[in-house]
């Protein structure tokens, strides 16, 4: 037979881990941890993702290619992200020196 | 017809460019995973501009948050982590050689559970957006209470209905693909050497479960709730 029989148990014990995941950052959110809110929302999704792919998605029992491929692919989504934020976060923000809205009356002169 | 006693020695849903049914069963998962990187990146876009965009309106963007309903989003998350069960254990079923009525019990129930979602998101959360005038284009409205920042909740909202309605667009998909399954499973399509269509399907509809879970702290939980533990 192609592929691997995962056990029933195994699927209960993966689904009662996610459920009890979600009871867990939705219990978290209601303390104020500062920025570790975020970190700790984003762990927990992270490792509830992990469950998913490996155990629902049968990764842990595939090939070395198909994660190869997957890796790259979360590789490649971190390159984007990364670079996004590096410059949006390290950007020095050029104050306005004034509305663009006081150009209108030259802007109507000229026309 | 020489080829036809060659035909019958292999199992059902055999193609005959591959080695045995394990390379076929691998090559489709394979293909089906190089399809499902695409839809990483599709859905990464709009991850990473609500990256920039919460860095950039952080106040509004937790006060759009706090105006969410958690326990719509919590319910939700049960409600698809179920459906992501639902649907291993029929790919299960057919891997076993349970009956077909088994497998199809099991597509149903995803099915169900998958519909069950879109009804909570549709008919509860959006349409309470709506009366609470909380969707951009449809008469916003921003309140005084809000402050300064105020001007940048509809941001938060266009992302809110942008990503969740992708997600939505995605489950809608996914019912879609599940009922053609439901009709294969009935014509006794699936064994415990041929189960592909189940399997890729099955990977396609817990990669949007994972997007869901993503989405349901970034949306509903990170808002700071403690701020508001007081009353509301």
């Amino acid at each position: 037979m192609p592929g691997h029989v995962v056990s029933v148990r195994v699927y209960a014990g993966v689904f009662l881990a996610l459920l009890a995941l979600t009871g867990l950052t939705t219990w978290v959110s209601y303390f104020d941890l500062g920025p570790m809110n975020t970190v700790v929302a984003l762990a927990i999704a992270v490792t509830k993702m992990l469950l998913v792919i490996l155990f629902f998605m049968h990764v842990k029992y595939s090939s070395g290619l198909t994660r190869l491929v997957i890796l790259a692919g979360f590789f490649w989504f971190a390159i984007l992200v990364a670079l996004t934020l590096s410059d949006e976060l390290t950007r020095n923000w050029t104050p306005s020196p004034a509305p663009w809205s006081i150009l209108l009356p030259l802007i109507r002169g000229l026309l | 017809m020489a080829d036809t006693a060659i035909h019958n020695a292999h199992p059902s849903g055999f193609a005959h460019q591959f080695e045995d049914m394990e390379q076929q069963h691998e090559a489709g998962s394979l293909g089906m995973w190089v399809f499902l990187v695409t839809e990483i990146m599709f859905f990464g876009g709009l991850f990473a501009c609500y990256a920039v965009y919460r860095a950039l309106h952080l106040p509004a963007f937790e006060l759009g948050s706090r105006l969410l309903d958690v326990r719509f989003g919590a319910a939700n998350t049960a409600v698809l982590i179920a459906s992501s069960l639902t649907m291993a254990l029929a790919i299960h079923a057919a891997q076993t050689g349970k009956r077909k009525s088994v497998v199809m019990y099991y597509l149903v129930l995803t099915m169900i559970l998958g519909a069950a979602f879109l009804g909570i998101k549709f008919t509860f959360e959006w349409r309470h957006d709506f009366v609470e005038h909380l969707v951009p284009g449809f008469g916003f409205e921003v309140r005084p209470e809000w402050g300064a920042v105020g001007q940048q909740v509809p941001m938060f909202f266009c992302f809110y209905f942008f990503m969740t309605g992708l997600h939505a667009l995605h489950m809608i998909i996914g019912i879609g693909i599940l009922t053609v399954l439901t009709v294969m499973a009935s014509g006794g399509r699936f064994d415990e050497q041929y189960y592909a269509p189940l399997e890729v399907s099955g990977l396609y509809w817990h990669f949007v479960d994972i997007v869901w879970i993503f989405l349901f702290p970034l949306l509903y939980l990170i808002g700071g709730h403690y701020a508001m533990a007081g009353g509301h």
